[in-house]
C-alpha cells in the first residue's frame, strides 16, 4: 500500500507529524512511553535502595533493643545495639555454629532458601510456617561482660498474617523478659493490640518450661487468677482477638519447643550460657 | 491568582469533591483512614501522583495515540507511584510500613485515572497539574475528616496523641471497635456525602430512570 510507505518514510523523518492513530506512531509511542518510564523506575530505585536497607536494618535493631527493653524514642540505636552480641545456633543440635558470618545472616530470607531450610512436617507445624531454617541467630544481651538476655526471633500465623518477632530469655533459659512483634497484619484494636504496652508488659517473669520440661506458656482465655495453678505459664488473652491470641500460644509452642529452641536453651539452663 | 486557577484549584474540595460528588477512589479511603498519620501520608502521596500524572500525560497528549491511550496512561501513573513508594520507604520507613499495600495501589484509584483521561488529556500541562493537585487535595480532605472520626472514636487519638484515655490504658473511654474496622468508613463517607448534599443541593443526581405508567397494549 501506498499509504504505509509513505508513513514509514515519515516515521524516520519526524514520527510527531505522523498520524496519531497510525500503527507506526502506535508502536513508536508506546516503546518511548515505556522505556522512559521504565529509566525512570529504574533510577530511583537503584539510587534509593542503600538508605531503605539501611531503615530495615535499624528497624530490626530497634525491635531487639525494644524487646529487651534497651530503647527509649529518640535513643542512638548503633549505640545501644553494640551492647548485642549475634551469634548463631543450629537447632537440630543447640550448638553455636560458626558457618555463616552473623552479621550479615538474615534468618527470614534463609527460611524461603532451600538449601537453608527445612520443611516442618504437617502435624508438628504449630506455627503454620511450613518453613524454617536450620540456622536461628541469637542477640546476647551483656552486661558486665556476662550475658544477661537472649534475644530469639520468632514467627507464626495468627488470623490474618504472619507475625514476626522476637522473645527475650533471662539467661536461666526459662524466665521471659519480654515478647514483642515488629512485623504483622492483625486487625488494628483487636489482634493488633499485641503491640499494646500494658500487654507486652504481662509477659515479663513468665516461665516457659514447666517441671517435665515441656513448653507450658501460653495465652489463656480470659483473664489470668493471679496464684492460680499454671499461672506464671499463662497470659491474658486479647479481648476479640482469639484467633491471633491462638497464634502467639502455637508459635512459642513450636518455637519453644523440640523443633526450635528447646535443645539450646535446654543446654543453657544446664551449663549457663 | 487568576480566577480560573482559583477555580480549577479550589473546586474539587468542595464542589467537585472527587470522592463527595464523584464517589471515586472511596476503596483506599477505607482502608488508610484508620488514624491521622497514614491518612496524611496518603493524601500526600496521592497529590503527588496525581499532578504529576496529569502534567506528564498532558504534556504528551498529542501525541498519545487514542487505541492505547489508556494503557499510557497507566504506565505513567504505575511509574510515578513505585517512585512515591521507594522514596516513602527511604525517608518515612515506619509509615510506609503502615500503608504498607495501599501506596501500591494508588495505580488503581480512579481518580488518578479519572483525572488523567477527563482533564489533562484536553488541557494544557500547567492547568492539569493544578487539577491533580486540588483533585488530591479534595481527597485529602475527605481522608482527614474521615479519620478524625475513627481515630478518635476507635482509639481516643489524634495524630497519635491521646485525647481520650481508653480503658485498655487506665481511663474511662471504651473505643469504639467498628471505628478501627473499614466497614465504618463506609458510614462515615455515606454520611458525610449526605451532609454534603443537603448543604449544596445542586450536587443531587438526577435520578436514572423513572418509574413510567404503561398501558396494557402500549409497548416502552
Amino acid at each position: 500500500m501506498p499509504n504505509d510507505n509513505q508513513e514509514k518514510k515519515a516515521s524516520s523523518m519526524n514520527f510527531l507529524a505522523l498520524s496519531n492513530d497510525s500503527t507506526a506512531k502506535t508502536f513508536i509511542m508506546a516503546t518511548l512511553v515505556c522505556l522512559v518510564c521504565a529509566v525512570f523506575v529504574s533510577v530511583s530505585a537503584v539510587s534509593l535502595k542503600p538508605l531503605q536497607l539501611l531503615n530495615k536494618e535499624l528497624d530490626k535493631k530497634k525491635n531487639i533493643l525494644q524487646v529487651a527493653g534497651l530503647y527509649q524514642d529518640g535513643d542512638d540505636i548503633e549505640a545501644a545495639f553494640s551492647k548485642i552480641d549475634i551469634k548463631l545456633i543450629d537447632l537440630a543440635t543447640g550448638e553455636y555454629t560458626t558457618q555463616y558470618d552473623a552479621a550479615t545472616y538474615d534468618e527470614r530470607k534463609a527460611a524461603k532458601d532451600p538449601a537453608l531450610n527445612v520443611d516442618i512436617a504437617k502435624t508438628d507445624d504449630l506455627a503454620s510456617i511450613r518453613m524454617r531454617p536450620k540456622v536461628m541467630p541469637v542477640y546476647q544481651v551483656k552486661e558486665g561482660g556476662a550475658v544477661k538476655q537472649l534475644i530469639l526471633p520468632v514467627n507464626g500465623y495468627g488470623l490474618w498474617s504472619t507475625l514476626y518477632g522476637f522473645i527475650a530469655v533471662e539467661s536461666d533459659g526459662q524466665t521471659i523478659v519480654g515478647l514483642s512483634y515488629y512485623e504483622h497484619a492483625e486487625t488494628p484494636g483487636l489482634g493488633g493490640e499485641v503491640d499494646n504496652p500494658k500487654w507486652k508488659k504481662m509477659w515479663t517473669g513468665k516461665e516457659i518450661y514447666d517441671a517435665q520440661g515441656e513448653v507450658a506458656i501460653q495465652v489463656i482465655k480470659g483473664t489470668v487468677t493471679p496464684g492460680a495453678k499454671g499461672a506464671e505459664f499463662q497470659v491474658d488473652g486479647l479481648a476479640g482477638a482469639t484467633l491471633t491470641s491462638r497464634g502467639v500460644s502455637n508459635m512459642l509452642k513450636y518455637w519453644m519447643g523440640a523443633e526450635g529452641y528447646q535443645k539450646y536453651l535446654t543446654k543453657i539452663q544446664a551449663n549457663g550460657v | 491568582m487568576s480566577n480560573e486557577t482559583k477555580k480549577i484549584l479550589l473546586d474539587p474540595l468542595v464542589d467537585n469533591n472527587p470522592i463527595g460528588l464523584q464517589v471515586l477512589g472511596v476503596c483506599s479511603a477505607l482502608a488508610v483512614t484508620t488514624n491521622l498519620g497514614t491518612a496524611l501520608v496518603m493524601t500526600l502521596a496521592l497529590t503527588a501522583v496525581t499532578a504529576c500524572s496529569n502534567l506528564s500525560i498532558s504534556m504528551i497528549r498529542n501525541h498519545i495515540p487514542s487505541a492505547i491511550r489508556i494503557i499510557v496512561q497507566m504506565t505513567i501513573i504505575a511509574s510515578l507511584v513505585i517512585v512515591v513508594d521507594q522514596v516513602l520507604k527511604a525517608y518515612v520507613y515506619d509509615l510506609s510500613k503502615q500503608l504498607s499495600v495501599f501506596v501500591g495501589l494508588i495505580i488503581t484509584n480512579c481518580i488518578v485515572m479519572g483525572r488523567a483521561e477527563a482533564f489533562a488529556m484536553k488541557n494544557s500541562p500547567g492547568v492539569s497539574f493544578l487539577d491533580g493537585i486540588g483533585n488530591g487535595l479534595g481527597y485529602g480532605l475527605v481522608l482527614m475528616l474521615v479519620g478524625t472520626f475513627r481515630e478518635l472514636l476507635g482509639s481516643g487519638k489524634l495524630f497519635g496523641v491521646e485525647i481520650l484515655t481508653t480503658v485498655n490504658d487506665g481511663g474511662w473511654y471504651v473505643p469504639n471497635g467498628l471505628m478501627l474496622l473499614p466497614p465504618s468508613a463506609f458510614f462515615i463517607i455515606g454520611l458525610l456525602i449526605w451532609a454534603l448534599r443537603s448543604w449544596r443541593p445542586a450536587q443531587v443526581e438526577a435520578p436514572d430512570y423513572k418509574i413510567k405508567d404503561v398501558n396494557g397494549t402500549e409497548t416502552v
